[in-house]
């Protein structure tokens, strides 16, 4: 769900977010028009507001929710590090990387997920997670869905529980989508610029 | 914390034992600093970042460059806490736009940092970060990515230093401050 659609309709942080974020035309390659954050990261007041609004959320799905405290920040790499840290030091969770193969030093557990012409992995520390853990899921933008599919499936190999998944932006594929895999899908913005997206 | 072992601030050690060392990874013989092991920890990743939030607030830093992929973790919320721009400096062509590149070395040949033209501009003061300072090879690319703009590197900020590679040597000049030393 759109965070217009959820509470935040007018909110005029997110048209600064959405006015920060920089469209590149045909890369990686012709046709796609790639959303761009870098120019978001160097709008500090944008890239603060962003911040702030996923901390204002998670930091009240722990008042709200009876369980436990919101454990847990796991961010896709790379583009991920850049918003999963900020938001796991505000709220005091933890933040695990899942990152491309052969990163991380210690034991991993893998995920495969498709890309266009062939597949991926993605990777996590078997001991990052334990069963139970609530966990929040980042990436800056969601397309198909194939990562986030992915990193879900590794945190709940391990036990633990995908309150919601979070990104910056969301291609239409996933407007009208509130769900991915069963897990909440929240998202601040949709893409800025033309017709033909990624 | 910086440059010589002074009084050393109390949260250091607690950074310090989070940090873990993993054996023979990515090739035998090589001691792998772990800091996924910190990030883990809220109290001790929010003390690392706040020991170098409170370096620098007060230092007029306009950007923070992160070296990618570890560099991401850390220099962001430093450029949150203290207003500055945050620029990634990535391998090739990840980043989408125009970019300028340095070469640097490795072991074996040779790889390159990219950085965005127009992220950087003549003037603004830099701060560069990385989890890591081993030979400095990859922080020395940075600072030359940097002054090539125009911008003057303040410091270079890591978790880490592996002294006895003498990385601090090879940083043009510029000051280093680091929080845990692994000899």
């Amino acid at each position: 769900m759109f965070a217009a659609e959820n509470g935040l309709k007018g909110d005029p942080r997110l048209e600064a977010i959405s006015a920060a974020i920089r469209v590149v035309p045909n890369f990686p390659k012709k046709g796609i028009m790639f959303q761009d954050i870098t120019t978001l990261l160097l709008d500090h007041k944008a890239f603060k507001h962003t911040i702030d609004i996923f901390v204002d959320r998670y930091k009240d799905m722990q008042i709200s929710v009876v369980a436990d405290d919101m454990q847990m920040i796991v961010g896709v790499e790379a583009r991920g590090f850049m918003f999963g840290p900020p938001i796991a030091l505000a709220i005091g969770a933890k933040f695990v990387p899942l990152r491309k193969p052969g990163k991380l030093p210690g034991k991993v557990i893998s995920e495969s997920y498709e890309l266009e012409y062939g597949h991926d992995r993605l990777e996590m520390h078997v001991d990052a997670v334990e069963p139970l853990e609530r966990v929040i899921i980042i990436d800056d933008l969601v397309a198909t869905g194939g990562t986030l599919s992915a990193a879900i499936s590794l945190m709940e190999s391990q036990g633990a529980e995908v309150v919601e998944c979070a990104c910056v932006i969301g291609l239409p594929e996933v407007k009208g989508q509130h769900k991915l895999k069963g897990k909440p899908l929240y998202v601040l913005v949709e893409p800025s610029g033309l017709d033909e997206f990624c | 914390m910086s440059g010589n072992k002074q009084e050393e601030d109390p949260r250091i050690n607690g950074i310090k034992t989070k940090i873990r060392v993993v054996p023979d990874f990515p090739k035998k013989g090589i001691m792998f600093q772990d800091i996924t092991t910190v990030l883990l920890d809220p109290k001790a990743f929010k003390d690392t970042i706040d020991l170098f939030v409170e370096r620098y607030r007060d230092k007029n830093i306009s950007v923070v460059a992160g070296i990618e992929a570890r560099g991401f973790l850390f220099g962001p919320p430093i450029a949150l806490a203290i207003g500055a721009k945050f620029v990634p400096l990535r391998k090739p062509k990840k980043l989408p736009g125009e970019t300028i590149f340095e070469e640097y070395e490795l072991e074996y040949g040779n790889d390159r940092l990219e950085m965005h033209v127009g992220a950087v501009e003549a003037g603004d003061r830099a701060l560069v970060v990385d989890d890591l300072i081993a030979t400095g090879g990859t922080l020395c690319a940075a600072i030359n990515l940097l002054e090539r703009v125009g911008a003057e590197v303040v410091e270079c900020a890591c978790v880490i230093e592996l002294p006895e590679l003498k990385g601090r040597q090879r940083l043009k000049g510029k000051p280093l401050c680091m929080l845990v030393e692994y000899r």
